[in-house]
This record gives C-alpha cells, sequence and structure tokens, in this order.
C-alpha cells in the first residue's frame, strides 16, 4: 500500500475515533460543556492536560527548534514543564475549591467587579487567538505534506473536525477526546525516535541514547554532533548564542505564562477534589514529560542524521558533499512542498551546507571553493521529515501524520471552548443577560464555539513566526496579565479591584506592544513590526520572546501600588479568599 | 476552625511552597541556566552535566517535585483536619 492511501487510513481511524467519543460524550447541561461535570478523574485529567497543552509546536516544531539551536532550545523544554509546579503550587488546587466554570468567573468575583471580567475576558482572548493561530499553521503543514492537499483545504477539513466535537460535546467530549488524542499523539512520537535511537546508537531509549556512542563510531553522539556542526561555523550544539538573561527570561515567560493559560488552568475545574487538582497536575506533568524528554534526543538525532547525509565525506574535500542528483528521496518529496530549498551557488552539484552567517567561518568556506549555504530547511519539517530520513516503513510515517494532527486539534479544542465559555459564561450571562436560562446559555456556547472557529481558521492562513514563536507570545501575554492577578487574589488578601485591573491593564499593553513593535502580531496591515528585531534593540537585552517577564513584574508592581492607595476589597471577599485557601468546605 | 489553626495551616503550606520552589529555582534557573558553564566541566556519561540539566534532569526533577508536594499537602490537610473526607 502506498504512503498516501495508508496516511489517508491511519489520519481517517483517528478522526473516525475522535467523533465518536464526541458522539458518546454529549454535553447535557452547561456544567458538562464547560466543566466536564466535574467528574473527570486525576489520571485522565492528566492525560487530557497533556494533549491539550502539548500543542502543534510540541510536537511538530520543538524538536526541529532544538535541533538547530541546540542548548538554547532549553528555553522551550524547561518553560513549558515548570510551569506546571507553579501550577500546582500556586493556582490550581484554589481554583477547584473556588468551584466555578471560568477564569475570569473567578477574577470577577475576586475583585467584586464587572470591569474586571471584562479585562479578564479581553486578556483571555487575546491570548487564546495568538495561540490557537499558531494551531492552525500546524494543521496546515501536516495536511499539505501528508494529505497532499492544499494548506487551505487543510485547514477546512482541520476547522470541520473541531466544530463537531467542540460544539457537540463542550469540555466533556473534549476531554475524553484528549485522553485518545494524547495515546495517538504520544504513540507517534515515541515509536520513530525509538527506531532512531537504535538506529543512531543500538539504544532504544531515547533519553539515554542522547548521550550514547554512536554504533561503531567510539564517540558519544553529542560530542560528534558539537565535532561537525563546528567544522561547518555552526554554534556548538550543547552551547548557545542567547545571553543569559534572555534564556532565563524567556524560561520564566514560558514557566508563568503555562500557569496563566486559562485553557490549562481551567482543565483543574474538572476533576472532583481538590486534593485530584494537585495529583492530576503530577499526572499531567508526567504525561508531558515523556515527551519533552524524548525531543531534545530527537533534535539531536535529527541534526547529526542530516548533517551525516549531506555532509557525507570529509569537510573541505572536494568529493566531501552529496551529490544533487544523488539526494534521498525525503529531500524531493520536502522540496516540492517548498520547505526544503536548494540553491547551487557554486554550481559544483553537491549541496553544502553551513552557517555563512559566521564572519569567523568566511575564509575557510572560500578555501573550500564554497559561495554561500545551499540549503534551506524549515525547522517545522524535522520532526515530520524524521522517519524518513532515517527511512522508518510508511506505517509510521502515517502515524506522524497522525499524531501532529492530533496535537494540534486537541490545543485548538481546549483553546476554542475556552474562548466560548468566556462569551456565553463571562459575557452574556455574566454581564449582558443573567437571566438567560441553561438551555440558551449552552446554544450561546455552541455558536460562540463555531464563530471562534471560524476566526482561528482565518488567522491560521497567515499568522507571524514559526508554529512555536507564535506560541511563545501567548506565554508572554498570559505571565503578563493573567497570572498576577489569580496569583495575588490567592495569595495576597489585600488586593483589590482597582490593583487588579490597573495591573492587568498595564501587562497586557506593555507586553502587547513590545511584541508588536518587534515582531507585528495583529497590525501587520499598519506597517507592524516597526523596530529592527535585533539584541542592540532591545530593553535589558530582552528579546520579545521574554519580555512577559517584564510585564509581569509591572503588573505586580503597578498592582500592589495602586491597592496600597485605594480602599481594601469588601469584608465578604477577604471571606471568600479564606475559603478557598482551605480545602473542606466550612 | 478557630483563626489561629487557621493562620497556622497557611503557614504550613507557604513553607512546603517555598521548599518546593527553592528546589525548582536550583535545578533550571541555577544548574541549567546560571551555573551552566561551570556544570558543563563535569561530564555525566556522554553528558555534560549543565546542559543534562537544561535539557533533561530539571523536567524529571520538576515531575517529582509535584508528587512530593501533593503527597505532603495532603499530610498537612489531614494534621489540620481540613482535608476533604
Amino acid at each position: 500500500m502506498d504512503l498516501k492511501t495508508l496516511t489517508y487510513l491511519v489520519v481517517g481511524a483517528s478522526f473516525a475515533l475522535y467523533i465518536g467519543i464526541a458522539i458518546w460524550s454529549r454535553a447535557k447541561s452547561t456544567g458538562d460543556f464547560y466543566v466536564a461535570g466535574k467528574s473527570v478523574s486525576p489520571l485522565a485529567n492528566g492525560m487530557a492536560t497533556a494533549a491539550d497543552w502539548m500543542s502543534a509546536a510540541s510536537f511538530i516544531s520543538m524538536a526541529g527548534l532544538i535541533a538547530f539551536l541546540g542548548y538554547d532550545g532549553s528555553v522551550y523544554l524547561m518553560g513549558w514543564t515548570g510551569g506546571y509546579v507553579l501550577l500546582a503550587l500556586f493556582l490550581a488546587p484554589y481554583l477547584r475549591k473556588f468551584g466555578k466554570f471560568t477564569v475570569p468567573e473567578f477574577i470577577a468575583e475576586r475583585y467584586y467587579s464587572k470591569t474586571a471580567r471584562v479585562v479578564a475576558v479581553i486578556c483571555l482572548i487575546f491570548v487564546s487567538f495568538t495561540y490557537v493561530a499558531g494551531q492552525m499553521r500546524g494543521v496546515g503543514i501536516v495536511f499539505s505534506r501528508f494529505l497532499e492537499v492544499e494548506v487551505t483545504v487543510g485547514l477546512m477539513i482541520g476547522m470541520g473536525i473541531v466544530f463537531i466535537y467542540a460544539v457537540l460535546g463542550g469540555m466533556k467530549g473534549i476531554t475524553y477526546t484528549q485522553v485518545a488524542q494524547y495515546c495517538v499523539l504520544i504513540f507517534a512520537y515515541t515509536v520513530p525516535a525509538i527506531f532512531i535511537a537504535i538506529q543512531i546508537t543500538g539504544n532504544a531509549i531515547p533519553q539515554m541514547a542522547f548521550g550514547s556512542e554512536i554504533t561503531n563510531e567510539g564517540v558519544g553522539l553529542l560530542d560528534k554532533l558539537d565535532d561537525i556542526v563546528t567544522s561547518l561555523g555552526f554554534t556548538q550544539f550543547t552551547s548557545g548564542d542567547k545571553s543569559t538573561i534572555d534564556v532565563f527570561c524567556i524560561t520564566l515567560a514560558l514557566m508563568v505564562g503555562t500557569a496563566g493559560l486559562p485553557h490549562v488552568i481551567v482543565r483543574f475545574f474538572t476533576v472532583p477534589k481538590v486534593r485530584d487538582a494537585r495529583t492530576s497536575a503530577g499526572f499531567a506533568l508526567l504525561f508531558i514529560a515523556l515527551l519533552y524528554t524524548t525531543a531534545p534526543a530527537v533534535g539531536a538525532m535529527a541534526r547529526y542524521n542530516l548533517m551525516n547525509t549531506i555532509q557525507s565525506g570529509e569537510v573541505g574535500a572536494a568529493d566531501g558533499n552529496l551529490v544533487y542528483e544523488q539526494r534521498p528521496e525525503w529531500m524531493r518529496t520536502w522540496e516540492n512542498t517548498g520547505l526544503v530549498v536548494f540553491d547551487d551557488k557554486n554550481g559544483d552539484g553537491r549541496i553544502q551546507y553551513y552557517n555563512d552567517a559566521n564572519p569567523a567561518f568566511q575564509a575557510t568556506a572560500i578555501s573550500y571553493g564554497w559561495q554561500g549555504n545551499e540549503l534551506s530547511v524549515d525547522r517545522d519539517i524535522m520532526v515530520l521529515a524524521n522517519p524518513e530520513i532515517a527511512r522508518l516503513p510508511n506505517w509510521v510515517i502515517a502515524l506522524v501524520a497522525a499524531g501532529g494532527i492530533a496535537a494540534a486539534l486537541s490545543t485548538a479544542a481546549g483553546l476554542l471552548l475556552v474562548i466560548s465559555a468566556a462569551i456565553s459564561h463571562d459575557i452574556i450571562k455574566g454581564i449582558l443577560a443573567p437571566a438567560i436560562s441553561e438551555k440558551n446559555e449552552l446554544r450561546a456556547g455552541r455558536i460562540a464555539a463555531a464563530i471562534a472557529i471560524l476566526i482561528a481558521g482565518y488567522l491560521g492562513f497567515d499568522p507571524p513566526g514559526w508554529v512555536a514563536q507564535v506560541v511563545a507570545f501567548a506565554f508572554g501575554l498570559a505571565a503578563a496579565s493573567l497570572f498576577p492577578a489569580i496569583l495575588m487574589g490567592i495569595f495576597y488578601k489585600r488586593m483589590n479591584k482597582e490593583g487588579a485591573i490597573a495591573g492587568m491593564v498595564t501587562g497586557l499593553l506593555f507586553t502587547y506592544g513590545y511584541i508588536e513593535f518587534f515582531k507585528g502580531l495583529f497590525l501587520k496591515w499598519a506597517g507592524a513590526p516597526w523596530g529592527e528585531n535585533v539584541a542592540e534593540n532591545w530593553l535589558f537585552g530582552i528579546s520579545p520572546e521574554g519580555i512577559g517577564v517584564i510585564g509581569m513584574l509591572l503588573n505586580f508592581a503597578v498592582a500592589i501600588a495602586v491597592s496600597r492607595v485605594t480602599s481594601p476589597p469588601p469584608q465578604h471577599v477577604q471571606q471568600l479568599v479564606e475559603d478557598i485557601r482551605v480545602p473542606r468546605a466550612m | 476552625m478557630t483563626a489561629e489553626n487557621r493562620r497556622a495551616y497557611w503557614r504550613a503550606n507557604l513553607r512546603l511552597v517555598f521548599a518546593c520552589l527553592l528546589v525548582w529555582f536550583t535545578c533550571s534557573y541555577g544548574f541549567g541556566i546560571l551555573l551552566v558553564d561551570q556544570l558543563n566541566s563535569i561530564r555525566m556519561g556522554g553528558f555534560k552535566l549543565g546542559f543534562w540539566f537544561a535539557q533533561q534532569g530539571s523536567i524529571y526533577i520538576f515531575v517529582a517535585l509535584i508528587f512530593f508536594y501533593a503527597w505532603r499537602m495532603n499530610k498537612i490537610d489531614r494534621q489540620f483536619d481540613v482535608d476533604e473526607d
């Protein structure tokens, strides 16, 4: 059976599974629609959280980023796992005790203010749409490569599937599809990793292979990789280019952002008890760690495979580089998508792949007769192309396609649900029409979800930057807006509505403005970005990816200062804080 | 539950949270970022130690840390008689 048929079969089977689950777990009440009836076991919630949160960025882009960034890629590894510690320690158990449906709802009651609720909804929508744009692009990439359809058509199909189970099943449908999607994606991720680990090092566990010796070479994978890349003018794999302060800030922004993402927080509203919220955070991170500790191994092995294929002989020797006409099959297929591009600058018919942006390597390259780097490889394809590069059987490639789609769809569904809940529960029920019946609220939620899907699809056509980078911005925004407001709501009884609102607005505007200024996000039509995105221009040397940390500090500072000069929160709010701090209902 | 008991419970909670945060910070920001160059001079198998903490070790420690926190916190809940049973 050829690859295309096989991929259609595997991806089609996974879609049938998701839709089947959605029909089986239809939402019958708003409680089902928003928080799955608060009846999800901690283990299932852990899996659902892992799928919800491991996005197209984690599945498709992250190992590719690490393959090219080496040590600098650690910011994503630590940043996207360490946040769960903050979530378990600071937010999840208390918000579960609060026991309502949405994050803005907590903000509204804790800060006794409809304005605070609206500000929280704006932050949430901002964060979630930035994030969902990245997912849609991920879906488009997978479809265009594996099903050989236009990216546009791929997006439509993806939107259609999410539409069916998010609109029909709400949180309940999403939760159980996410459990299935986790199984698909983790299987799809680890199987090729294990095969490649065995091929390169003979050790079947990727986490171990990462630090093992290459078969028959007697030299460690990482040492060999450091050697090859430095001999071609790249930075050593095990060390980085980014400044320490930037690495520090990006990691912190990602961690705090993870803990402040509404679609992650809301998952902890679905378990029966406070105790379950704590354990569930542990399970979630355990399931996430399975992929996250595999990813750097995949990245290193993919980079090694790529370098080894192209630099087939000695560096600088006349016959040291791969002859273009003899390029492997995977390179041909990916050239069709435009994500791999070859340009024979010195006309020798061979592929030279090296770092021509490194001035120190210039003279060496010229002495080899090289006239510039001739190959560009899109980072996003590394995981998807990996099974082909390692010449794994077709069913593995089909599986990876299904896994990539599962990762993107599960996250998109989670995001779309919090957006629709914010509209139907916070805006319509909370502010515009408090008397709305449950049946109508449920209908409003479904309509909001449908509209959100359409907007997300539209954003997916032209998202800024790579998938992982787009997503990184959502984290910065969440870190600077929602996280401080929730944290102070629980741990700082004196925080009042004036402080919280001022803090959220400051954090959001500052972070958004900085990102828009250097990267361009929603205002591309107005000429954004306006500033050149280089280290010399950055505030304190912090890149737009890490600026959420400064936004967060500003949020805390403004909130505390404003709350000090305004009146303390009323007695019933202080009582609310006392109540959410203890697990038992008193 | 007396106000004093409530305060004691919250203090016990904060102590535990602080201890966990210290570990969280040390293994990621400490070993993985600030001290990475120093630790990289130490080898652990095929890994440079600082690099290993940044890409593997810190994640394992995070997982263990959350389960430890959940276990201790459940114990503190029972001790102060504020658990959910």
